[in-house]
């Protein structure tokens, strides 16, 4: 299950994060997503790990994602602490894979400029309203359709796809 | 419609369709290969599924780290190897028998126009030069496609290059491509699909082709698609017996925007650190020392690319200081290099030739750059660290100019390589 609203503080990056330096190719061995989470963003932040342990915010620039189809980069992410990313845009696999695994991912336009690391954020996954509790900042990110939205309450495709076989019989 | 609203409007069982809109298109081959397939088989055993949709069209290829460079790749290769002997996949290309994956795929007839084509790559999308749509996807999602057949797309709005004029020599496809990612930056056609055409495009041959729907991914496009032609329809029945209908785009088709390239005065193209859009003309930045120089990759392993490299190198030494790296993209491609006397220019001139596989162009192995090192590459990214260290450094050029580049050390216009030496 994902949680509908989300709180929690801000890491920043910004454009053209690729799926490289969020999960670097040599990595791609490890099956564990334990393992995985040990080197997301290695190739930006090799102390991202420990920063995100307790729960944080991504905020990207533009083409957050961007490069290879490793899902492994969005599950590195997931297990490494991030709750949810928000970015101005996102590269069109790494967003599929997110929604997959159960990673909530927000077009967000505006956030990038105006939020700093640290900020706490709350993100309401319903109405796509993010505000930003440290200066008062409100925006509105673009919703998830539908459908989209029950394969995150459901937590990523699996549980959904189990879910609708269950439902079915 | 234009030819991807054709081809997934005909995949969904839709008379029409248009941009924006979702559907669920039935899928005509789905690939994976050593490091997203292990994923894709826990993610279809996790769904409960038992058997996949349709085995004749699953193709599984062992490509990226082979033969295997550690106990870890050996178990994903044996994992792999299970899952096709127990779903009776008879298209798997295990080491020795394929090589690079969006080689293999065309090569050995999977590819066809008008089909709709996933792999669990991102580079899936070289297949649009065959009139496909083909795309790239996640592990998990292709577990659902094994389990189902099926996959929803979004409908994409189209941009048009439209590339004209006639190449000088040694100016490549490769050029052109980098030159468009150029133009178009790495997030101008996120979500968005590419359609190449225009008379450069037309006199390409299929070699040269697939390096530009190779890199549609680069710009962050969905699919990097060509109408199919003669040349397309001679290449695919030469290599499959399963029928297939090329499908153009209407004369009126609906294009977001139309991009005209004229590429009559390009010359060759090299895009510098860190960034695939980052792209200059190689007057800027040559004598920029390189340690490395690699040509292969699905983007650049091909036979018209190894042809291109051996013109520049024949009867030259490589400089001291310089690995070169040459890796034909398949089984196919190196026997026919062979056979034509390249490869023996290539050793001739000082090169390591590696057997077809991915090798360094991901990092996985076989040329990983330390701290500090610069490599001349033909493949199709540069991040950080994408071809080891965080603290090096990759070019992406042409086979030609890594070739030219190799003989000099430094980064080298292969047009004027007489000048250089």
């Amino acid at each position: 299950m994902t949680r509908l609203t989300i709180r929690g503080k801000v890491i920043k990056f910004g454009d053209n994060v690729d799926t490289d330096v969020i999960l670097p190719g040599p990595y791609l061995v490890h099956t564990d997503p334990k393992e995985l989470a040990k080197h997301a963003m290695e190739g930006l932040d090799p102390k991202f790990p420990e920063k995100a342990a307790d729960g944080v915010i991504v905020v990207g620039g533009k083409n957050f994602g961007c490069g290879s189809s490793r899902e492994q980069a969005p599950i590195a992410l997931k297990y490494a602490g991030v709750k949810c990313v928000l970015a101005e845009s996102f590269a069109r696999i790494f967003y599929r894979n997110s929604i997959t695994i159960g990673l909530p991912v927000l077009v967000c336009q505006g956030v990038s400029g105006k939020v700093k690391e640290g900020d706490m954020l709350v993100v309401n996954l319903q109405t796509g309203k993010v505000e930003d509790k440290t200066n008062g900042s409100v925006w509105e990110a673009t919703r998830l359709p539908e459908f989209i939205m029950e394969i995150l309450e459901d937590g990523g495709l699996i549980e959904h796809l189990k879910r609708r076989i269950k439902t079915n019989e | 419609m234009n030819i991807l609203e054709k081809i997934l409007a005909n995949a969904s069982g839709k008379h029409q369709v248009s941009s924006g809109e979702i559907v669920e298109a039935s899928i005509d081959v789905a690939m994976i290969h050593d490091l997203t397939g292990p994923l894709a088989i826990k993610s279809f055993r996790k769904i409960g599924a038992k058997k996949v949709w349709d085995n004749n069209k699953v193709v599984i290829i062992l490509d990226h780290l082979v033969p295997a460079s550690s106990i870890i790749s050996a178990n994903l290769h044996k994992i792999v190897r299970n899952f096709a002997e127990e779903q009776n996949i008879k298209n798997f290309y295990d080491v020795g028998r394929g090589g690079v994956c969006h080689q293999v795929m065309p090569e050995k007839g999977h590819v066809r126009p008008g089909e709709v084509i996933v792999g669990a790559d991102s580079h899936t999308c070289t297949y649009g030069a065959f009139g496909a749509f083909a795309t790239g996807i996640g592990s998990t999602e292709m577990a659902a496609v094994f389990a189902t057949g099926k996959l929803w797309f979004r409908v994409p709005e189209v941009i048009k290059v439209n590339v004209t004029g006639k190449l000088q020599k040694m100016v490549t496809p490769k050029d052109v491509t980098l030159n468009i990612v150029g133009k178009i930056g790495a997030d101008g056609a996120i979500y968005k699909g590419l359609e190449f055409g225009g008379s450069t495009i037309r006199d390409m041959s299929i070699d040269g082709r697939m390096v530009l729907s190779n890199m549609a991914v680069e710009m962050g496009a969905k699919a990097g698609i060509i109408e199919p032609d003669e040349k397309t329809v001679d290449y695919v029945k030469a290599r499959t017996d399963k029928p297939f209908k090329p499908v153009k785009s209407n004369p009126d088709s609906v294009y977001e925007k139309i991009v005209d390239v004229d590429v009559s005065n390009l010359e060759p193209q090299v895009a510098v650190p860190h960034s695939v859009d980052n792209v200059k003309p190689v007057s800027e930045i040559k004598d920029t020392e390189v340690d490395q120089a690699f040509i292969g990759s699905c983007t650049n392993g091909r036979l018209e690319d190894l042809r291109s490299a051996a013109r520049v190198l024949k009867g030259k030494k490589i400089s001291r200081g310089v690995r070169l790296i040459v890796i034909p993209a398949s089984q196919e491609i190196y026997l026919n290099a062979l056979n034509e006397g390249l490869i023996k220019t290539f050793m001739e001139a000082g090169a390591t030739i590696g057997n077809p596989n991915c090798g360094p162009c991901l990092g996985g192995h076989m040329g990983i750059l330390a701290e500090g090192e610069a490599c001349i590459s033909s493949s199709n990214r540069n991040f950080v660290g994408r071809m080891g260290s965080t603290k090096s450094f990759v070019y992406l050029a042409s086979p030609a100019t890594v070739a030219a580049s190799a003989i000099t050390g430094k980064i080298t216009d292969p047009r004027r390589l007489k000048e250089e030496v």
